[in-house]
């Protein structure tokens, strides 16, 4: 069945579940893109960061403002995990990729199973006065549920993005993933400008978590069914490119959308997996990467 | 002077004096020992939800040993944690059996957990008590399976009929059906469908989703678009919440009598917790909730001896939907044991077959692949919800009975619109 009514209101979904998926990626985009580190916890620690939005607002707290409050805890999460990480591979010779792939798979185990203890297996949702109502504008009708989400993926990685290529902190660590040495000369230490993109990209994973827990109900698994589709993200983006992966971020939710709208919503998980291969094969270093 | 003989029988006698007390003492403590009741509890892992089962299984256990135990032996519970994972349950029931010689075996919560262990079960010829396995043993056919669960015959086809008889009252002629790329999911839906067409109505929207999807609102207008007069919705607990979230933010047509059937999570305290008034209207499965007709001193008392420990530990503390049944799987067996005054896999089975069992849940009579011979799964309605408060579900009025006629305790409150509204 065709009408511009559901086709407007398709497109529109998948720009907004781009956004959110955008927000998922941006940890992911810094810490495999940039430090080339694969952190397949990150989707995790995402949910962790939406337990503790969720945690917060049982005081009454908008999942905003707690997600806000939840940087300063997930940035130094983050450097706590990178200083392990790298004691336990980058000292001791370079990080073999499937270490460091097991190691974060561990760590993703890890995490869930802390969140089942500390908060049981139960789904957890948040409420907000703007959740359950919508915003009607002629033939759209577009849910605050996904809409205020929707603005923080944008805003975030606008924030990170001017961050990396405005300030010196941020070439320094821009300039880490191409010549840790050439960075050593200058006078920085790579290991402590890794600490800190690795400290930011983990404080992303709060205001994700914020995203998703107000899109839906979360448990402490749902990191599991996000990793396929952040990968994607970012590699078709083009490792390391932030500004390219909330545009890939959007194709892929507004395919997404239109797959479950007019053919099948079972075949929409397979949607993120279909787009990646059509783009590698026509650009194999990402749709806006740099070839190397 | 003792003779050679006088010798040998004084051996022979100090032998036998010394050997008594440990044969003795072995047929003593054959009939001292525990009969052991083995199952796997999804005490971790995404179904860790259920794990409140744990309990009546537990009170169980407890009010049988108070009471002296069963043929004078006590029972025990030999409990593994399965971690949601069907991978791990066939070696945990091989060590129930061939280790711990467990007499009689509760199966895993689901089908989807217990479809590994039925051809041991079958092969073994092992007596086993099913645990919400929807149509666990109609592929088995195992003569020593029962189930605990009121699911009835015939129920992978049937066990929702109840939501397509209020539909067929209603004079539904068109409705659409959706449900999560999920095994229950999915075998509902069919059977949806199946019904569907039975009474004549014309399915005019079919379509499943992938699970976790969190985003409903161009399923709902497609739903929109082909105008139903009613919605059946098999789903699981985030997209149940995700659905009626799309609803409220995307509207649905006026049309529309009847909404939900098969949704999970609308059992559940967290579900209604946070869900709160945006339930009301949805018309839902169920296996309990405390409506008069229902709410039997037996079970009541059951309630409220669960009430506190789900509380103390941290689980769903309503406990409406799996706990009771967990007990009744005990009083299933215990009734096996004793009707039979054995622990013999076939005697046990032949007095489930030919007797009906009186529990907490009601009297149980079983056809011969152990469904309860009358289905009793409810409809219910759920209306009048104020706030997020849980305790306001404890009270009658809340989860109305519009389905099986024996236990209805009100009419369908119609349009869905009006009645999600009110």
């Amino acid at each position: 069945m065709f009408s511009i009514d559901i086709l407007l209101n398709a497109v529109v979904t998948g720009i907004l579940l781009g956004s959110v998926y955008a927000s998922l990626a941006l940890g992911l985009g810094i810490t495999f893109g940039i430090l080339h580190i694969p952190n397949i916890a990150h989707p995790t620690l995402v949910v962790a960061g939406a337990f503790f939005v969720y945690t917060l607002t049982q005081w009454e707290l908008d999942p905003i403002v707690a997600a806000l409050i939840g940087l300063v805890p997930f940035y130094i999460l983050g450097v706590a995990l990178y200083l392990f990480y790298s004691s336990v591979f980058e000292r001791r010779g370079g990080a073999n990729v499937l270490q460091s792939l097991t190691l974060f798979f561990g760590l993703s185990l890890v995490v869930e199973i802390l969140l089942v203890l500390g908060f049981g297996s139960e789904l957890k949702s948040v409420s907000a006065p703007y959740i359950g109502s919508s915003l009607k504008l002629g033939l759209l009708t577009i849910p605050y549920r996904l809409l205020i989400p929707a603005l923080l993926g944008p805003a975030m990685i606008a924030a990170v993005w001017l961050y990396l290529s405005r300030t010196n902190s941020g070439t320094a660590i821009r300039a880490v993933a191409h010549e840790e040495r050439a960075l050593s000369i200058a006078g920085l230490n790579p290991a402590s400008v890794k600490r800190h993109a690795f400290g930011i990209a983990t404080a992303t994973a709060v205001v994700a978590g914020a995203a998703l827990i107000m899109v839906g109900p979360v448990e402490p698994f749902a990191g599991r069914y996000q990793i396929g589709r952040v990968f994607a993200i970012v590699v078709l983006a083009g490792m390391g490119s932030i500004p390219g992966s909330l545009v890939i971020a959007i194709a892929i939710g507004i395919a997404e959308a239109l797959v479950a709208s007019y053919l099948n919503p079972s075949w929409s998980p397979g949607v993120a997996f279909a787009v990646l291969l059509l783009g590698l094969a026509s650009r194999p270093q990402g749709l806006f990467g740099a070839a190397r | 002077m003792k003779t050679r003989r006088e010798f040998h029988k004084l051996a022979v006698a100090a032998a036998a004096g010394l050997a008594a007390p440990a044969i003795l003492g072995r047929k003593a403590f054959a009939q001292d020992k525990p009969i052991r009741v083995g199952a796997s509890v999804s005490l971790t892992g995404p179904l860790a939800s259920t794990k409140n089962g744990l309990i009546g299984y537990e009170l169980w256990r407890d009010d049988v040993n108070a009471a002296g135990g069963l043929l004078g032996r006590k029972v025990e519970l030999v409990i593994y944690d399965d971690q949601s994972s069907a991978a791990n349950v066939p070696a945990i029931y091989s060590k129930l059996v061939d280790v711990d010689a467990c007499d009689v075996l509760f199966s895993p919560y689901g089908a989807n957990l217990s479809a590994p262990v039925m051809p041991f079960i079958k092969q073994r010829d092992l007596f086993m008590i099913g645990m919400f396995g929807l149509a666990g043993n109609d592929v088995a056919k195992h003569d020593k399976f029962f189930h605990s669960g009121p699911w009835g015959p015939n129920s992978g086809r049937d066990w929702a009929r109840g939501f397509f008889d209020l539909a067929k009252a209603q004079g539904v002629a068109k409705i659409a059906i959706i449900n999560a790329d999920l095994e229950f999911s999915k075998n509902a839906a069919k059977g949806g469908a199946e019904v569907a067409k039975e009474y004549g109505m014309e399915v005019v929207f079919n379509q499943s989703y992938p699970p976790n999807t969190s985003d409903f609102s161009s399923i709902i207008r497609n739903i929109n678009a082909a105008d139903p007069d009613a919605i059946f919705i098999a789903s699981y607990p985030a997209d149940s919440t995700a659905i009626i979230r799309g609803v409220k933010e995307i509207g649905i047509s006026d049309k529309v009598k009847l909404f939900g059937g098969a949704m999970i999570g609308p059992q559940y305290g967290a579900l209604l917790g946070s869900l709160g008034p945006e339930l009301n209207g949805l018309v839902n499965s169920h296996t309990f909730v405390p409506e008069p007709t229902m709410q039997t001193p037996a079970i009541k008392g059951f309630f409220d001896r669960y009430t506190p420990i789900a509380v103390k530990q941290g689980v769903e503390p309503l406990g409406f939907y799996i706990p009771p049944f967990y007990y009744v799987a005990g009083e299933l067996a215990a009734a096996a044991i004793k009707g039979s005054n054995s622990v013999d896999p076939a005697k046990m089975a032949e007095f489930l077959h030919a007797n009906t069992v009186d529990t907490i849940a009601g009297k149980i009579a079983f056809n011969e692949i152990g469904d309860w011979k009358e289905r009793r799964v409810l409809m219910v309605q759920l209306r009048g919800i104020e706030g997020n408060d849980l305790e306001q579900f404890r009270s009658p009025g809340r989860q109305v009975i519009l389905d099986p006629p024996s236990l209805k305790t009100g009419d369908l409150a119609a349009p869905y619109n009006k009645a999600r509204t009110s």
